[in-house]
């Protein structure tokens, strides 16, 4: 049911951890829904130059978690700011469509850290806020700009 | 042992399904190999397999503590948990000439009953679900203070698939019966049945499901005990066979595995369950010395096989899948299960918190598992309960 890249990430997780003083922290989804992602990012003139994450839940959950910390890092805030969960999905060759909505947590955790570090930094955060941060159940609410297919099952 | 870990195997998934016992396979062999004939036909080879169903049926009757009359073969236990609860309803509409009418149910069936109730309340049927408590036993004053004078059937099950708790059915029988004994008690026993002593007169059901793939017959073939004078009307119309009561040429070599099957696993019970209490017991005692561990269903009234856990702060798929790649076949009640985000019904009904149930574990042993297979099973159970905290936010402080 998964790829390799997914077991190979679920059982093999990059970035496993976190960083003291870190300059941003994100954490989205709840215990009630069965995902968490924490994450926590090393910030020098605008580059992530460290990342961090913990993760609760599912193997795919744990997975994309893994893979998102991977596509961001080195990257510049504005670059990351631009990683979907499609993208994330697309980096481990696809998820279950049931399963899709777990990578969302990824892609919202890294936008949430980074708000938080526009917050920290005094940055313009009004375009931010509108991204939800919430958890799976919030997402499946307002979909409209993830890439969840309907799975009429 | 313990260094041969690449190569070790543990099927503790045995409540999910069994593996077929030789013997049965021994029995089954020569039906599906040679001419055999359909059991609706005159002729000498349809005669031969009308017996072998008459034969299998008797068996079936005698472990089972009925009349072989009161036997009816079906597809699955699905089959028989739809066709028990719409079979009954179905029949306490036309007597009574109206369409509604109310069922009891628990909070912890099996989806086979959950959804046929729910399908029934989307009908206008009333449907209660009774709770449980904190060990997912269900209590006989909840039921009987449930009922109503329109009340035609108690749905409860035997033994709960997901914990392993055994529920209370002859006592909830006889209350039911004392209060009105025209309401009709059925017991899905498909976890029970070849598991524990299971009379089906004793007990006082009016109805009792049963399947053979739970028990070492091959999938796709279970069974329905309705009491003499109870009517149940059928739900597979067809060329009468069973009766009249379920249309379908028998899966006559299914049959005969089936109860060959019942008739080992009455023979073996005994030695079986004694011997497999004690390794449930081992895996139970040493798994709950995990911090943060916690055993689910009741911890002396549970099916000898059934060990079932949670752990605090991980998730249940991932925890299975890790111990997949450790040879460990197990079962989780997690939302990454049940595709519906919502973690065990089950779990959830024995009032624990929805961050807790989404990290169950499921063993099931049988008679093949080995003191060494508890073992391996402990110490990876252990290694990855631990690998997936150091991955968590949780539980730290
Ligand atoms: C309690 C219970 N009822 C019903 C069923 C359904 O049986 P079957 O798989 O034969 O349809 C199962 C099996 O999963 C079960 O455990
Ligand atoms: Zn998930």
């Amino acid at each position: 049911m998964y790829s390799e890249k997914v077991m190979d990430h679920f059982t093999n997780p990059r970035n496993v951890g976190e960083i003291e003083n870190a300059d941003a922290v994100g954490e989205v989804g709840n215990a009630k829904c069965g995902d968490i992602m924490k994450i926590y990012m090393k910030i020098e003139n605008d580059v992530i130059v460290d990342v961090k994450f913990q993760t609760f839940g599912c193997a795919s959950a744990i997975a994309t978690s893994s893979m998102a910390t991977e596509l961001i890092k080195g990257k510049s805030v504005d670059e990351a700011l631009e990683l979907s969960n499609k993208a994330v999905v697309e980096a481990l060759d696809g998820l279950p469509p049931a399963k899709v909505h777990c990578s969302v947590l990824a892609e919202e955790a890294v936008k949430a850290a980074i708000l938080d570090y526009y917050k920290k930094t005094g940055k313009d955060t009004t375009e931010l806020e509108k991204i939800c941060t919430g958890c799976c159940e919030s997402c499946s609410a307002h979909d409209h700009h993830h890439d969840i297919p309907t799975d009429e099952d | 042992m313990s260094h041969d870990h690449d190569k070790k195997f543990v099927y503790a998934d045995n409540a999910a399904t069994t593996s077929v016992h030789p013997k049965v396979l021994a029995a089954m062999l020569p039906l599906l190999g040679e001419v055999s004939g359909n059991p609706s036909s005159l002729h000498q080879k349809g005669r031969e397999a009308k017996q072998y169903i008459d034969s299998a049926r008797e068996k079936v009757a005698s472990v089972l503590g009925c009349d072989a009359k009161e036997i009816y073969f079906t597809g699955c236990g699905s089959e028989s948990d739809n066709w028990a609860i719409k079979g009954a309803v179905q029949n306490y509409l036309e007597r009574n000439k109206t369409d509604k009418c109310h069922i009891i149910t628990s909070k912890v069936e099996h989806h086979a009953v959950m959804h046929t109730c729910k399908a029934l309340e989307k009908k206008g049927i009333d449907v209660t679900y009774v709770g449980v408590d904190e060990n997912a036993t269900v209590n006989p004053d909840d039921v009987v203070a449930a009922m109503r004078d329109d009340t035609a059937l108690v749905a409860i099950m035997m033994a709960n698939n997901e914990v392993g708790t055994i529920e209370p059915i002859k006592e909830i029988t006889k209350r039911v019966k004392e209060k009105n004994p025209k309401v009709v008690v059925f017991t899905d026993a498909v976890q029970a049945v070849g598991h524990i002593p299971v009379n089906a007169h004793d007990l006082g059901v009016d109805m009792l499901a049963f399947s053979g793939h739970k028990f070492r017959a091959p999938k796709g073939v279970g069974g329905l005990y309705i009491k003499s004078g109870v009517v149940c009307k059928a739900l597979i119309e067809g060329g009468g066979q069973e009766k009249g009561k379920r249309g379908g040429t028998e899966n006559m070599p299914g049959i005969v595995g089936m109860a060959r099957a019942l008739e080992i696993a009455n023979e073996e019970m005994q030695d079986d369950n004694a011997r497999l209490a004690v390794l449930r017991d081992d895996l139970i005692r040493r798994l709950l010395e995990l911090p943060n561990s916690r055993l689910t269903g009741h911890p002396t009234k549970r099916l000898p096989g059934t060990a079932s856990f949670t752990f605090e702060y991980i998730e249940g798929e991932s925890l299975l899948l890790m111990l997949d790649m450790m040879g460990i076949c197990a079962s989780t009640g997690s939302a990454s299960s049940s595709k519906s985000l919502e973690p065990s019904h089950v779990l959830l009904a024995m009032g624990l918190p929805h961050e807790i149930a989404h990290g169950s574990l499921r063993l099931t042993l049988s008679h093949e598992t080995t003191q060494a297979d508890v073992d391996y099973i402990v110490e990876c159970v252990t290694k990855v309960v631990n690998r997936l905290r150091e991955i968590s936010p949780l539980g730290r402080n």
